[in-house]
Protein backbone atom coordinates (compact mmCIF):
# COMPACT_ATOMS: atom_id res chain seq x y z
CA UNK A 1 0.00 0.00 0.00
CA UNK A 2 1.10 3.58 -0.61
CA UNK A 3 2.29 5.76 2.27
CA UNK A 4 -0.53 7.17 4.40
CA UNK A 5 -1.32 10.83 3.78
CA UNK A 6 -1.85 11.53 7.45
CA UNK A 7 -1.03 10.11 10.83
CA UNK A 8 -4.58 9.25 11.91
CA UNK A 9 -5.41 5.57 11.64
CA UNK A 10 -8.38 4.49 9.52
CA UNK A 11 -10.11 3.32 12.71
CA UNK A 12 -9.80 6.78 14.25
CA UNK A 13 -11.26 8.37 11.16
CA UNK A 14 -14.36 6.17 10.98
CA UNK A 15 -15.11 5.61 14.66
CA UNK A 16 -18.60 6.81 15.51
CA UNK A 17 -19.45 7.50 11.89
CA UNK A 18 -21.75 5.50 9.65
CA UNK A 19 -22.38 5.67 5.93
CA UNK A 20 -23.90 9.13 6.40
CA UNK A 21 -20.73 10.32 8.20
CA UNK A 22 -22.76 11.51 11.14
CA UNK A 23 -22.73 8.81 13.81
CA UNK A 24 -25.51 7.13 15.76
CA UNK A 25 -27.50 10.20 16.75
CA UNK A 26 -30.12 9.55 14.07
CA UNK A 27 -30.73 6.04 15.39
CA UNK A 28 -31.74 7.52 18.74
CA UNK A 29 -33.73 10.38 17.19
CA UNK A 30 -35.67 7.83 15.13
CA UNK A 31 -36.70 6.09 18.37
CA UNK A 32 -37.71 9.35 20.05
CA UNK A 33 -39.82 10.46 17.06
CA UNK A 34 -41.44 7.01 16.85
CA UNK A 35 -42.49 7.21 20.52
CA UNK A 36 -43.90 10.70 19.93
CA UNK A 37 -45.51 9.47 16.72
CA UNK A 38 -47.82 7.01 18.50
CA UNK A 39 -50.08 9.54 20.30
CA UNK A 40 -49.72 12.06 17.46
CA UNK A 41 -50.88 9.51 14.85
CA UNK A 42 -53.87 8.60 17.00
CA UNK A 43 -54.67 12.32 17.27
CA UNK A 44 -54.35 12.77 13.49
CA UNK A 45 -56.69 9.84 12.78
CA UNK A 46 -59.31 11.19 15.22
CA UNK A 47 -59.05 14.70 13.72
CA UNK A 48 -59.40 13.43 10.14
CA UNK A 49 -62.36 11.20 11.07
CA UNK A 50 -64.03 14.14 12.81
CA UNK A 51 -63.57 16.36 9.72
CA UNK A 52 -64.72 13.84 7.08
CA UNK A 53 -67.75 15.04 5.14
CA UNK A 54 -67.78 18.50 6.74
CA UNK A 55 -68.06 21.70 4.74
CA UNK A 56 -65.01 23.76 3.84
CA UNK A 57 -66.02 26.47 6.32
CA UNK A 58 -66.29 23.95 9.16
CA UNK A 59 -62.96 22.32 8.26
CA UNK A 60 -61.23 25.71 8.18
CA UNK A 61 -62.64 26.65 11.57
CA UNK A 62 -61.73 23.35 13.26
CA UNK A 63 -58.23 23.03 11.73
CA UNK A 64 -57.51 26.61 12.79
CA UNK A 65 -58.55 26.14 16.41
CA UNK A 66 -55.53 26.15 18.73
CA UNK A 67 -55.62 22.60 20.12
CA UNK A 68 -56.20 20.97 16.72
CA UNK A 69 -53.63 23.22 15.01
CA UNK A 70 -50.99 22.46 17.65
CA UNK A 71 -51.57 18.70 17.33
CA UNK A 72 -51.39 18.91 13.54
CA UNK A 73 -48.18 20.97 13.67
CA UNK A 74 -46.59 18.50 16.08
CA UNK A 75 -47.62 15.58 13.87
CA UNK A 76 -46.21 17.22 10.74
CA UNK A 77 -42.89 18.28 12.28
CA UNK A 78 -42.39 14.97 14.10
CA UNK A 79 -43.30 12.94 11.00
CA UNK A 80 -41.11 15.08 8.75
CA UNK A 81 -38.01 14.49 10.87
CA UNK A 82 -38.86 10.79 11.31
CA UNK A 83 -39.33 10.21 7.60
CA UNK A 84 -36.26 12.27 6.70
CA UNK A 85 -34.14 9.93 8.82
CA UNK A 86 -35.99 6.89 7.48
CA UNK A 87 -35.53 7.76 3.82
CA UNK A 88 -31.88 8.62 4.45
CA UNK A 89 -31.48 5.14 5.98
CA UNK A 90 -33.09 3.55 2.92
CA UNK A 91 -30.81 5.51 0.55
CA UNK A 92 -27.71 4.59 2.55
CA UNK A 93 -28.72 0.90 2.51
CA UNK A 94 -29.21 0.63 -1.23
CA UNK A 95 -27.24 3.44 -2.91
CA UNK A 96 -23.49 3.07 -2.55
CA UNK A 97 -22.23 5.17 -5.45
CA UNK A 98 -21.60 8.76 -4.33
CA UNK A 99 -22.74 10.06 -7.71
CA UNK A 100 -26.25 8.83 -6.88
CA UNK A 101 -26.08 8.78 -3.09
CA UNK A 102 -25.36 12.46 -2.55
CA UNK A 103 -28.07 13.73 -4.95
CA UNK A 104 -30.52 11.27 -3.36
CA UNK A 105 -29.71 12.52 0.14
CA UNK A 106 -30.06 16.13 -0.98
CA UNK A 107 -33.36 15.36 -2.76
CA UNK A 108 -34.59 13.71 0.45
CA UNK A 109 -33.86 16.86 2.44
CA UNK A 110 -35.44 19.15 -0.16
CA UNK A 111 -38.59 17.01 -0.45
CA UNK A 112 -39.13 16.78 3.32
CA UNK A 113 -38.50 20.50 3.88
CA UNK A 114 -40.85 21.56 1.05
CA UNK A 115 -43.74 19.23 2.02
CA UNK A 116 -43.43 19.96 5.73
CA UNK A 117 -43.13 23.72 5.15
CA UNK A 118 -46.23 23.72 2.92
CA UNK A 119 -48.27 21.81 5.50
CA UNK A 120 -47.05 23.97 8.38
CA UNK A 121 -47.73 27.16 6.43
CA UNK A 122 -51.28 25.99 5.66
CA UNK A 123 -51.99 25.27 9.33
CA UNK A 124 -50.59 28.64 10.39
CA UNK A 125 -52.66 30.43 7.74
CA UNK A 126 -55.78 28.62 8.94
CA UNK A 127 -54.91 29.48 12.53
CA UNK A 128 -54.27 33.18 12.05
CA UNK A 129 -56.91 33.57 9.34
CA UNK A 130 -54.92 35.90 7.10
CA UNK B 1 -11.34 -0.25 -2.03
CA UNK B 2 -9.99 -0.67 -5.53
CA UNK B 3 -6.33 -0.46 -4.50
CA UNK B 4 -7.01 -2.68 -1.52
CA UNK B 5 -8.76 -5.33 -3.64
CA UNK B 6 -5.94 -5.42 -6.18
CA UNK B 7 -3.37 -6.32 -3.58
CA UNK B 8 -5.49 -8.74 -1.60
CA UNK B 9 -5.44 -12.35 -2.74
CA UNK B 10 -8.80 -13.24 -4.27
CA UNK B 11 -10.44 -16.00 -2.28
CA UNK B 12 -13.93 -17.07 -1.40
CA UNK B 13 -15.02 -14.91 1.49
CA UNK B 14 -17.90 -15.88 3.76
CA UNK B 15 -20.98 -14.00 2.63
CA UNK B 16 -23.39 -12.70 5.24
CA UNK B 17 -26.85 -14.26 4.86
CA UNK B 18 -29.18 -12.22 2.67
CA UNK B 19 -32.64 -12.34 1.11
CA UNK B 20 -31.97 -15.12 -1.39
CA UNK B 21 -30.53 -17.40 1.27
CA UNK B 22 -33.09 -17.08 4.02
CA UNK B 23 -36.33 -19.03 3.81
CA UNK B 24 -39.14 -16.43 3.86
CA UNK B 25 -40.34 -15.93 7.42
CA UNK B 26 -43.16 -13.82 8.80
CA UNK B 27 -40.88 -11.60 10.89
CA UNK B 28 -38.64 -11.02 7.90
CA UNK B 29 -41.52 -10.25 5.52
CA UNK B 30 -43.02 -7.86 8.07
CA UNK B 31 -39.68 -6.13 8.47
CA UNK B 32 -39.67 -5.53 4.72
CA UNK B 33 -43.30 -4.38 4.79
CA UNK B 34 -42.45 -1.98 7.63
CA UNK B 35 -39.88 -0.29 5.40
CA UNK B 36 -42.23 -0.29 2.38
CA UNK B 37 -45.10 1.24 4.39
CA UNK B 38 -42.65 3.82 5.74
CA UNK B 39 -41.63 4.76 2.20
CA UNK B 40 -45.31 4.89 1.17
CA UNK B 41 -46.10 7.23 4.08
CA UNK B 42 -43.11 9.36 3.04
CA UNK B 43 -44.93 10.15 -0.21
CA UNK B 44 -48.31 9.99 1.52
CA UNK B 45 -47.48 13.16 3.47
CA UNK B 46 -48.02 14.91 0.12
CA UNK B 47 -51.69 13.97 0.45
CA UNK B 48 -51.91 15.49 3.92
CA UNK B 49 -50.10 18.62 2.72
CA UNK B 50 -52.44 18.90 -0.26
CA UNK B 51 -55.46 18.61 2.04
CA UNK B 52 -54.18 21.34 4.38
CA UNK B 53 -53.02 23.68 1.59
CA UNK B 54 -56.38 23.19 -0.17
CA UNK B 55 -58.27 24.03 3.03
CA UNK B 56 -56.11 27.14 3.49
CA UNK B 57 -56.48 28.18 -0.17
CA UNK B 58 -60.26 28.38 -0.26
CA UNK B 59 -63.53 26.61 -1.15
CA UNK B 60 -62.60 25.94 -4.80
CA UNK B 61 -59.26 24.32 -4.01
CA UNK B 62 -60.91 22.32 -1.23
CA UNK B 63 -63.67 21.17 -3.60
CA UNK B 64 -61.02 19.97 -6.06
CA UNK B 65 -59.34 17.97 -3.30
CA UNK B 66 -62.67 16.51 -2.17
CA UNK B 67 -63.51 15.60 -5.76
CA UNK B 68 -60.20 13.76 -6.18
CA UNK B 69 -60.68 11.87 -2.93
CA UNK B 70 -64.19 10.83 -4.01
CA UNK B 71 -62.89 9.14 -7.17
CA UNK B 72 -62.02 5.46 -7.15
CA UNK B 73 -58.28 6.25 -7.33
CA UNK B 74 -58.63 8.70 -4.45
CA UNK B 75 -60.51 6.17 -2.34
CA UNK B 76 -57.94 3.45 -3.05
CA UNK B 77 -55.11 5.83 -2.12
CA UNK B 78 -56.90 6.84 1.09
CA UNK B 79 -57.54 3.24 2.19
CA UNK B 80 -53.97 2.33 1.23
CA UNK B 81 -52.61 5.30 3.18
CA UNK B 82 -54.75 4.30 6.17
CA UNK B 83 -53.42 0.74 6.11
CA UNK B 84 -49.81 1.90 5.67
CA UNK B 85 -50.25 4.29 8.61
CA UNK B 86 -51.82 1.66 10.87
CA UNK B 87 -49.28 -0.98 9.86
CA UNK B 88 -46.29 1.31 10.37
CA UNK B 89 -47.76 2.50 13.69
CA UNK B 90 -48.25 -1.03 15.07
CA UNK B 91 -44.99 -2.25 13.53
CA UNK B 92 -43.22 0.68 15.16
CA UNK B 93 -44.65 -0.23 18.56
CA UNK B 94 -43.46 -3.81 17.98
CA UNK B 95 -39.96 -2.57 17.20
CA UNK B 96 -40.00 -0.37 20.31
CA UNK B 97 -40.94 -3.43 22.39
CA UNK B 98 -38.09 -5.37 20.78
CA UNK B 99 -35.73 -2.46 21.47
CA UNK B 100 -36.31 -3.14 25.18
CA UNK B 101 -35.27 -6.80 24.57
CA UNK B 102 -38.75 -8.07 25.37
CA UNK B 103 -40.72 -10.47 23.18
CA UNK B 104 -37.76 -11.71 21.18
CA UNK B 105 -38.18 -15.44 21.87
CA UNK B 106 -39.62 -17.48 18.96
CA UNK B 107 -43.18 -17.77 20.29
CA UNK B 108 -43.54 -14.12 21.31
CA UNK B 109 -41.91 -12.62 18.24
CA UNK B 110 -44.26 -14.60 16.00
CA UNK B 111 -47.23 -13.59 18.15
CA UNK B 112 -46.23 -9.91 18.11
CA UNK B 113 -45.66 -9.96 14.36
CA UNK B 114 -48.94 -11.68 13.59
CA UNK B 115 -50.76 -9.31 15.97
CA UNK B 116 -49.49 -6.23 14.15
CA UNK B 117 -50.58 -7.66 10.79
CA UNK B 118 -54.06 -8.62 12.01
CA UNK B 119 -54.32 -5.39 14.00
CA UNK B 120 -53.45 -3.18 11.04
CA UNK B 121 -55.99 -4.89 8.77
CA UNK B 122 -58.69 -4.74 11.46
CA UNK B 123 -58.07 -1.06 12.20
CA UNK B 124 -58.05 -0.22 8.49
CA UNK B 125 -61.39 -1.95 7.94
CA UNK B 126 -62.83 -0.22 11.01
CA UNK B 127 -61.59 3.24 9.97
CA UNK B 128 -62.77 2.68 6.39
CA UNK B 129 -66.29 1.83 7.58
CA UNK B 130 -66.34 4.79 9.99
CA UNK B 131 -65.04 7.09 7.26
CA UNK B 132 -67.53 5.75 4.76
CA UNK B 133 -70.39 6.46 7.17
CA UNK B 134 -68.93 9.90 8.02
CA UNK B 135 -68.98 11.06 4.40
CA UNK B 136 -72.52 9.74 4.07
CA UNK B 137 -72.02 6.60 2.02
CA UNK B 138 -71.37 6.52 -1.75
CA UNK B 139 -71.20 9.81 -3.61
Amino acid sequence: MSAPLHMRTPMRRVRGLGAAHSGTGHFWHQRITSVAGVPLTIALVLIVIALLGRSHAAVVQILGSPLIAILMLLFIINSAYHMWIGMQEIVLDYVHDDRWKLPALIANTFYVVVVAFAAVYAILKLSFGV
Amino acid sequence: MAELGAETTQRARPLSPHLQIYRPMLTMMMSIVHRITGAALYFGLLLLAWWLVAAASGPNAYAAFEWFMSTLIGRVILVGYTWALMHHLLGGVRHLIWDTLHGLDPANRELLTLSTLIGSITLTLLLTVVGYLAVGGPR
